[in-house]
């Protein structure tokens, strides 16, 4: 059992996972976001290949209107 | 006036009309706003995404895609000089590498003024990690000239408060900072109407960046295409070179020869 921060929520997880997996299982595959683990940014090309640790903090963000 | 571009960081643009998108009722009254405006600059904000409770949002970016327009990310409500690179970093990678950006830090909730120290110190690390940074600041002169040497590609004084529609309060502030700069300078954040640009336009300014102006009108779309011929108008005024102003005497239009009934001619 792993436990993640994402935006700010706690979430559990049964099994390990990488950030691909969780981006689907949310439903944001395909979509313009940005992802920032531990402060650092994962790039969407290293997706497949990063695993989430135990107490992650992940932000997760997409682009709105804003001035 | 086919060649008047408004240069920022070696990119040419020929509208000097910046605009926000943010405050509108639906994508589609901003569409239509961000169209009359005639802007190729546009500001986005980074807001975290929804995690799963709401997958078929629509994107801002399917509306407004970055093939059509040059998106131009912010840092709004960030109060430090660490969450204004964060939220810029992840920016860049959202766009895709894109590194021109709007930075703003800002000192406090109620007056949005913004943090000059914080401002200075995120434009140093964003200048140094490629970014091209066009900062919001105060109408401070030096503050504006220690943005530029750290090397933001343009500066953005207000003309008064965010949102609050008051114009330009300190034209000659303005004025100052224009002496000083090398760079676009661009008045962000104050103007309520289309005089106002104008105003700011023919003070000499590169640019005008507005958002609550254009989305807080009664007619958004009306008033973005006001904005547009204000911001025309009033380069073209700035360009042409005003007429002195002349306090205390008058100077007739038509000749002082020839009218009827005179004693002479």
């Amino acid at each position: 059992m792993i436990s993640v921060s994402i935006n700010g929520v706690a979430r559990e997880f049964e099994q390990p996972m990488c950030v691909a997996e969780l981006i689907r299982q949310m439903g944001l595959t395909g979509k313009r976001i940005a992802l920032e683990r531990n402060g650092e940014i994962v790039p969407r090309s290293h997706f497949t290949q990063q695993m989430l640790a135990d107490g992650d903090k992940l932000e997760i963000v997409v682009a709105v209107g804003g001035g | 006036m086919s060649n008047d571009n408004l240069i920022i960081a070696g990119k040419a643009y020929s509208s000097r009309l910046l605009v926000g998108t943010g405050k509108y009722k639906d994508f589609a009254e901003t569409q239509a706003a961000v169209e009359a405006s005639g802007a190729e600059i546009i500001t986005i904000a980074i807001r975290r995404s929804n995690i799963g409770q709401n997958p078929n949002e629509p994107s801002l970016l399917e509306i407004l895609p970055p093939s059509k327009y040059t998106l131009l990310p912010n840092t709004a409500g960030c109060y430090t000089a660490d969450d204004a690179v964060r939220t810029l970093r992840l920016a860049r990678e959202l766009l895709d590498g894109h590194s021109l950006v709007k930075l703003e830090v800002l000192g406090d909730a109620q007056s949005l003024y913004p943090n000059v120290v914080e401002t200075l110190a995120a434009a140093k690390t964003l200048a140094a990690d490629g970014f091209q940074v066009m900062a919001y600041t105060s109408d401070d002169p030096i503050i504006a000239k220690q943005l530029e040497d750290i090397g933001c590609v343009a500066i953005m004084p207000l003309a008064s408060l965010i949102g609050s529609g008051m114009g330009i309060l300190n034209p000659w502030n303005l004025q100052l900072i224009m002496e000083r700069v090398q760079v676009p300078v661009i008045v962000d954040a104050g103007v309520g109407t289309a005089s106002d640009a104008a105003v700011a336009m023919e003070l000499g300014c590169a640019g005008v960046l507005m958002n609550t102006a254009i989305a807080a009108a009664q007619k958004p779309v009306l008033m973005a295409q006001a904005m547009k011929q204000a911001v025309e108008a009033g380069r073209s005024a700035f360009l042409a070179g005003r007429m002195p102003k002349k306090l205390y005497s008058a100077s007739p239009s038509s000749p002082t020869a020839g009218i009827i009934g005179s004693t002479r001619n």
